[in-house]
């Protein structure tokens, strides 16, 4: 009992610790990426708009068999041994989370009423506090980015399942060992991880949006 | 503190649709001067022309003699010695102090000169009590009153009103006017209203200009231009008869 116990305590850690560290790494390159995209038009923007939608329905199955290729012995980023280790794991969901948060982030700062431009514009503001302006007005939807990444990170099974390779006491998270668990007609327990992981994304989810709440109007 | 305005030969079309169509106008230093016209004649164009919004296709804008820059720094200078007050001004999410101090924040002003200058300016406008309030809640005349605040509070050189009173009750239109004498009389700031209410016009500028078919058609003081005006269709405009 104890045993499995502390298996559930590490495979819960080892998913919070994957999932907030790939959400991080993700809205460290996305947000700085997003704005910076959504607030001025630069040549190839479409083509970048279409390609980051069409990465938004990217299968995390094929994002974790191109990271698998990537992280193999015989590919080009063997070398570093990430593959079957939670780094592995945590380079899947960045390639999986990164174009839901830039994209989102992008559309938002965007959509922002021109308005708000023109307004700070007349107020005398020069060009980056222009952008800080924009990004503060537009905070709200640039969080609601974030919860959809993080959404995705914790819900995602395929591309850390086929990076992380589910290893006893290694690569364990909780979607993947639902998964086995369900395989394996251990039910009590795969409902048990279930919901541990709806009250992990309750708990995230209100921290989230309250500090959303702060940035409304 | 007064910055002479003039506008030469300006020209601005939308989609072919020729708006303004050679303009000229001078505001001397620190006058309050009406442009009047019916809706949809390039007032608004014109003004947003002056404040570097829009980029004409001809013409020039000088300030005190001299042409508007084009160098991103100088612009900025210059852009920072003008406010203005749109018709519908947006307020930034964020209190009633967030919006009004806005403009001393990007100059860089600090407290205690950043708090006491914003609560004096909130108390020009009658909303020093409601400081910390959510700008979101406010009520249009209040928003208008907000925005004016805003502009004035970084002691602009040359104001630019934009139909600021348009939709407003008698009692945010009597508050908002009295708010622009008073700066004027403490700045001696140059002050362009943009109006078709011409019973403003007449209250508070000393001159007055009738912008109509894209050029400015008639330009007097105020007593002159509103009893006696020398073009018919400026006679007809502020006679009611104007026909559009």
């Amino acid at each position: 009992m104890l045993t499995v116990a502390g298996d559930i305590v590490g495979i819960t850690l080892l998913s919070l610790l994957v999932c907030g560290t790939s959400t991080l790494i993700a809205t460290l390159i996305a947000i700085p990426l997003g704005v910076t995209l959504g607030l001025r038009e630069v040549g190839g923007q479409r083509l970048l708009r279409n390609i980051l939608f069409t990465l938004y329905g990217l299968p995390p199955v094929l994002a974790g068999l191109l990271v698998f290729l990537l992280l193999s012995r015989s590919g080009p980023l063997g070398g570093l041994g990430l593959l079957f280790t939670p780094l592995g794991m945590v380079f899947a969901q960045v390639v999986v989370v990164t174009p839901i948060i830039l994209g989102i982030t992008m559309s938002v700062v965007a959509t922002v009423e021109r308005r708000v431009k023109e307004t700070a514009f007349v107020l005398g503001a020069d060009r980056w506090q222009l952008s800080v302006t924009v990004v503060r007005q537009a905070a709200a939807g640039i969080l609601t980015a974030v919860m959809v990444g993080f959404g995705r990170a914790i819900s995602e099974v395929g591309a850390v399942f086929i990076v992380g390779g589910h290893i006893e006491g290694q690569t364990q998270v909780l979607t993947t060992t639902i998964i086995t668990d369900i395989s394996q007609a251990a039910y009590g327990h795969a409902v048990a991880l279930g919901v541990i992981l709806l009250v992990i994304a309750a708990v995230v989810y209100s921290l989230l949006y309250r500090l959303q709440e702060r940035t409304m109007p | 503190m007064t910055m002479s305005l003039e506008v030469e030969g300006l020209r601005k079309e939308f989609d072919g649709r020729k708006v303004l169509q050679g303009v000229d106008l001078r505001v001397a230093p620190g006058e309050v001067f009406a442009l009047v016209g019916p809706s949809g004649v390039g007032k608004t164009t014109l003004l947003r022309c002056i404040d570097f919004l829009l980029r004409p296709e001809a013409g020039v804008v000088r300030f005190d003699g001299r042409e508007a820059p084009n160098s991103p720094p100088e612009q900025l200078a210059l852009r920072r010695q003008i406010g203005m007050v749109a018709q519908n001004p947006l307020l930034f999410r964020g209190s009633l102090s967030y919006n009004v101090s806005f403009g001393l924040c990007v100059r860089g002003v600090e407290d205690p000169e950043l708090t006491e200058r914003t609560l004096v300016a909130l108390a020009a406008v009658g909303l020093r009590d409601l400081a910390d309030a959510k700008a979101s809640n406010l009520s249009a005349g209040e928003a208008q009153r907000v925005a004016f605040a805003r502009a004035i509070v970084v002691r602009p050189e040359i104001l630019l009103l934009d139909e600021f009173t348009a939709n407003l009750d008698p009692a945010n239109v009597a508050q908002l006017e009295n708010a622009v004498t008073a700066y004027h009389r403490q700045t001696g700031a140059t002050v362009l209203i943009v109006t078709h209410n011409l019973f403003q016009a007449k209250r508070i500028a000393t001159r007055a200009a009738f912008l109509f078919g894209g050029q400015i058609v008639e330009t007097d003081d105020v007593d002159t231009f509103f009893t006696n005006p020398k073009d018919e269709r400026t006679g007809a405009f502020v006679r009611g008869e104007m026909p559009y």
